[in-house]
């Protein structure tokens, strides 16, 4: 199938960076290329603030006694962490950083649909971001990120209103987001670009928006009636005010559930990008792991309670949620496998964004079979609230949305910035990653059987070696991360020029220069072709970049 | 939708550069507009499903509750809120046929009916107020004259009613403020004579949200103030 | 640092065997499947990395092969899914007969209360063998009741009662945490249970001093507080005669049946305007601040106790003597 012709790069290589300097044009941008760019700034900063917390918590874990800090501010570090993970990083970090910026491209669109909401979205993050900040500077928040009523509402002598304001204020940021990319997606492909034509990436930023846009506003409303709760002497979660601690919790787990597969989908979707790209083969069964994405959105709102299993409920209520628990984990197999089952009769370059996307598909298989531990109810009154749900849920989101992300990074990374990262530094720094990484999150699923709870400052002294495998891993963990972070400024100025498509991937968001002018397409690409199309003549049968 | 250069179009001044024409444009903000009224009822719903599962173990006192409320000023702003969607279905009719004066004028009408509105709701706030109806410390309530003489008021679970009565109008009071200075913004360009027939679209999709807001107080009406009025 | 390096939790009840079997099966499932996908992926990508003159071959998909790998997974879930409901059922089925200890938490330590009237704090001595029901409740924040050992866990919630049940068999020492953050010294609020022979635990129970058994005080405070003056053991009382009653469905006046269980009873004692019994008026003052959770726990006692008749038909066997014979006040 012949392709339209390729967009020919413009002469002066004026792209959407040098095309206007000064403060106020990256502050007043509505280019969404460039409010990616401002996400990226922020969501780092907020990355290695959660990053450093953890470390702190680390560290303190290396002796069974309380000895680096006090049980309150232990209290504070994992509440911060899990909060600034939670809402500043993980939420945000695809969908804003690289959702924003490849949206429009892949789908040859000139922007997206609102480009002012955009840019409105990132300064209530930046306004989220700074009450957030205010507050963990001025005395921090000690709820733990799931805010229980009624320590939450009448016991905590914390910033609950403030940090409850800040998560509110960025929930509504991210709400315009996946509102801007529903609309855009909807309304704005270029001719022949139908939706079995777009690329996975975007299968899953849509799903991820459909959850954005759907589950955020109740925790909007939840944190809203906590505020009220805490100011005006509310008593809806207050039992001695006649309140019900377990409606907190529903309505609470009714976002922070599908909250999870906001955090998942993109990633899993970045692995749906780079592995056919790197075996120069369409993916395994495309029009499944589309609808795989979609089932996980929907299913993903049906299952919030069995993080409430022995909070409780009915029995019978925690039947229906277990089973349905199982119900969910069903597409994310399939995903798993139309993943390994592309690699098969491909021809395969090694990469860095390859090995960040074999690391997610090992990790994330790995947290999500844990996750069958959890659903299942005679073993979940075990493990439930130890360790063994820490380390699956950091296998999921660090093992796999941080390891996507950072493929995602490392993959869009020339079109982004017009500039090649080195090559062997980035898998380097992969390896550091994955290994850092198991030290020191899979001593935590022994710790959790072993009956050793979460939040615990202090623990009895048979659970020391394990702590001290965690904490060991937990140093060389940072050092993969620190990595990259200084590679990819150095490349901004040292790094080779980028060819406007380095890997020979398919999409149209390779059909620009690299970086792209600041309008994308001088003419709107009229596709007749097949996603993935790497039978095609027009795509290189290798990975053209020396490796 | 795609780029045809043979055609020659007129640009409307307010089509946007990255949308291929104003249909594409129009259908966009329309959908957005949708879009974000789904995300209000999911935060609504939020505070619906608590009402509904406190009305169910409190009936009695939520009865009681109600009974407080005074029903008469409830209707009226019911009312108030009905004519107002009148007014704004008028403007969005009468942008589409481009006349600048009567939309104007309905804009206007529909600003001062959301103020009668929220003046209502100030007075019933007021009066909540000086009953000691307000949840906290100097919560009071005096079962006899609003319930049953057999009924025995819990003066906690009272209290629940009373937080949940504030908290959704409250919030739906914060909605209407919102859609009144939506409508003063939309008057001035209104005024302007920025929206004609060819470009009405915000004076549609802000008819949209004050649509809604309307709706939400349509079922907050009856759930507040309608519990057990039978007598 | 190397003494005390366990890899497994000690085993010390019955459901603990269970619960186990289920989580060695889905580890050597997940086990399996991982090093499945990982070789599957290093095989792959080896014998496909790139050479000359190898192209990939172009691949739609297979249905068949994505309808059977989302059947199998789905049935190995559900057999988990049942394999685990199981085991949950039997958990959350207290067994009829069960020593019941009523459990109090508060920030930040652990009330316990046998029946019998010992009082523990941090710590519960149980015998070898027996079935042991918990009753617990919070004074403020949610805590939960969380022994590794026996596998078991439960939130205690404010404001009402839930339960929880073991059957320990291995004398020993085990930890006892809380395991719901519950604010700065949640990890403090760790305790033991005491497993001990049942020779061992009988001496242990003679032994302490005891404020009297639970339901004793219950009935010393039912007299207290003027329960008796309405609710009497006939039919002449201004409130349901409460003989015989718990266990048993209750008809009420809105004409909902309710069954009479330990958080009817609380709730009937602190919002009595909740549930009113058919054939009764409303006229009980509701007791909310005026009895504190022990007391609570105490008057639970009792009137549970009034439904344990040892020459009745009900045939739950007594632990308690019936509270027939008035005591002298005691302080609480």
């Amino acid at each position: 199938m012949k392709m339209a012709t390729a967009v020919h790069p413009v002469p002066e290589r004026e792209n959407y960076l040098n095309q206007e300097y000064g403060v106020r044009s990256w502050l007043l941008t509505t280019d969404h290329k460039r409010i990616a760019l401002l996400y990226l700034a922020s969501i780092t900063f907020f990355f290695f603030v959660g990053g450093f917390f953890a470390l702190l918590i680390r560290l303190e874990l290396l002796t069974p006694v309380g000895d680096l800090v006090q049980a309150d501010t232990y209290n504070k570090l994992f509440s911060m962490h899990g909060q600034i993970m939670v809402f500043f990083f993980l939420v945000p970090s695809i969908p804003a950083v690289l959702g924003n910026f490849l949206v429009p491209l892949m789908i040859g669109a000139r922007d997206l649909a609102f480009p002012r909401i955009n840019l409105l979205s990132w300064y209530l993050f930046i306004i989220a971001g700074i009450l957030m900040m205010h507050a963990v500077l001025t005395g921090g928040v000690d709820t733990g990120w799931t805010f229980y009523t009624p320590f939450s509402t009448a016991f905590s002598n914390t910033k609950v209103i403030e940090a409850g304001l800040a998560i509110f204020v960025a929930g509504f940021s991210s709400i315009l987001t996946g509102l801007n990319f529903v609309v855009t997606i909807h309304r704005m492909r270029a001719p022949g670009m139908t939706w079995w034509r777009l690329p996975l990436f975007i299968w899953s930023m849509y799903a991820t928006s459909i959850i954005f846009l759907l589950g955020t506003p109740v925790l909007a409303i939840t944190l809203t009636l906590v505020i009220f709760e805490r100011a005006f002497h509310l008593g809806i979660f207050d039992p001695t005010r006649g309140g019900d601690p377990l409606l907190f919790q529903h309505l609470f787990w009714f976002y922070s559930h599908p909250a999870v597969y906001i955090m998942i989908l993109p990633s899993m979707g970045i692995v749906s990008e780079i592995v056919p790209c790197f075996s120069r083969k369409r993916i395994f069964g495309y029009s499944f792991v589309a609808m795989a994405s979609i089932g996980i959105a929907v299913f993903g709102f049906l299952v919030w309670a069995h993080h409430m299993f022995v909070a409780g409920m009915s029995i019978y209520a925690a039947l229906i949620f277990s089973f349905l628990s199982y119900l969910v984990a069903v597409p994310s197999a399939i995903k798993v496998f139309n993943w390994t089952a592309t690699l098969y009769k491909g021809s395969i370059t090694f990469s860095t964004p390859l090995l960040y996307a074999f690391g997610f598909i090992g990790l994330f298989t790995m947290g999500g079979l844990t996750g069958l531990f959890l659903a299942a109810l005679g073993v979940d009154v075990h493990v439930t609230d130890t360790y063994f749900v820490v380390a699956h849920f950091h296998y999921i989101m660090v093992g796999g949305a941080v390891m996507g992300y950072l493929g995602g990074m490392h993959f869009w990374w020339p079109k982004i910035s017009g500039r090649m990262y080195p090559e062997s530094l980035g898998r380097l720094a992969a390896l550091i990653v994955f290994i850092g990484f198991n030290l020191t999150f899979f001593p935590q699923f022994i710790l959790g059987y072993l009956g050793m709870p979460r939040r615990y400052w202090q623990y009895p002294p048979e659970f020391q070696v394990l702590n001290v495998l965690s904490t060991a891993g937990s140093t060389i963990l940072a050092v993969g991360y620190v990595l990259p972070m200084i590679y990819f400024l150095w490349s901004m100025r040292y790094g080779k020029h980028a060819e406007p498509n380095p890997w020979g991937a398919a999409g149209l968001e390779w059909m620009t220069p690299s970086p792209p002018p600041t309008f994308n397409f001088e003419e709107t690409p009229q596709v007749t072709w097949e996603a993935y199309d790497y039978g095609n003549i027009d795509l290189p049968k290798e990975v053209p970049v020396e490796r | 939708m795609s780029d045809s250069p043979a055609i020659v179009e007129s640009h409307n001044p307010a089509q946007q550069h990255h949308f291929a024409d104003m249909e594409q444009q129009r259908q966009a903000a329309s959908l957005g507009m949708w879009l974000f009224l789904a995300t209000e009822v999911m935060f609504f719903g939020g505070m619906f499903c608590a009402y509904l599962i406190y009305r169910y173990w409190y009936y009695p006192e939520f009865a009681a509750g109600s009974k407080t409320l005074d029903i008469w000023l409830g209707a009226i702003n019911t009312g108030v809120l009905i004519c107002s969607s009148l007014t704004v279905a008028l403007s969005v009719r009468a942008a589409q046929f481009g006349k600048r004066k009567l939309l104007v004028t309905l804009l206007v009408a529909t600003i001062l009916l959301g103020l009668v509105f929220l003046g209502i709701k100030g007075v019933e706030w007021a009066s909540k107020f000086e009953e000691h109806h307000v949840p906290g410390p100097s919560f009071h309530f005096e079962p006899t004259a609003h319930s049953h003489p057999n009924t025995k008021i819990d003066p906690q679970r009272i209290q629940i009613f009373f937080s949940l009565y504030f908290a959704m109008t409250g919030i739906h009071a914060l909605h209407m403020v919102i859609g009144v200075g939506l409508f003063a913004v939309l008057t001035f360009y209104a005024w302007k004579g920025r929206y004609n027939s060819a470009y009405y679209t915000p004076i549609e999709n802000a008819g949209l949200y004050w649509h809604f807001v309307d709706i939400i107080w349509i079922y907050l009406f009856p759930l507040l103030y309608l519990i057990d009025r039978k007598k | 640092m190397f003494d005390n390096f366990p890899l497994w939790p000690a085993r010390a009840s019955t459901t603990a065997g269970n619960v186990d079997a289920l989580y060695i099966f889905l580890v050597v499932l997940s086990s399996f499947m991982s090093v499945a996908i990982f070789l599957m992926i290093l095989a792959f990508a080896a014998r496909y990395r790139r050479r000359p003159g190898h192209t990939a071959e172009q691949i739609e998909g297979s249905t068949i092969l994505e309808i059977t790998w989302s059947v199998i997974p789905f049935g190995i879930f559900v057999v988990i899914f049942v394999w685990g409901a199981v085991i949950f059922f039997q958990e959350r089925t207290p067994p009829r007969g069960a020593t019941e200890i009523y459990v109090v938490a508060k920030q930040w330590m652990w009330k316990l209360e046998h029946e019998e009237g010992h009082r523990e704090i941090n710590e519960l001595h149980v015998p070898v063998g027996r079935d042991v029901k918990m009753i617990l409740t919070s004074q403020d924040v949610i805590h939960s009741f969380y022994v590794p050992a026996f596998r078991i866990k439960q939130d205690v919630v404010p404001g009402r009662y839930t339960t929880a049940w073991f059957r320990p068999t291995r004398p020993g020492t085990y930890h006892l945490f809380c395991a719901e953050y519950c604010g700065t010294q949640h990890s403090g609020m760790i305790g033991q249970v005491v497993v001990m022979e049942p020779s061992q635990y009988e001496s242990w129970l003679s032994g302490g001093g005891t404020a009297g058994s639970l339901a004793s005080t219950g009935q010393t405070l039912f007299q207290q507080f003027a329960c008796s003056t309405c609710h009497r053991s006939d039919t002449q009382g201004n409130g349901p005669n409460l003989t015989g009653k718990f266990g048993k469905p209750v008809l009420l006046e809105d004409g909902r049946t309710v069954i009479e269980d330990e958080n009817y009873i609380r709730e009937s004692i602190l919002n009595p305007s909740a549930k009113i019994v058919a054939g009764f008026k409303p006229i009980m003052p509701p007791f909310q601040g005026m009895v504190s959770e022990e007391q609570l726990n105490a008057l639970v006692a009792y009137i549970k106790s009034l439904s344990e008749n040892p020459s009745g038909p009900a045939g739950s066997p007594t632990m308690l003597p019936a509270g027939t014979q008035p005591q002298a006040p005691k302080a609480q």
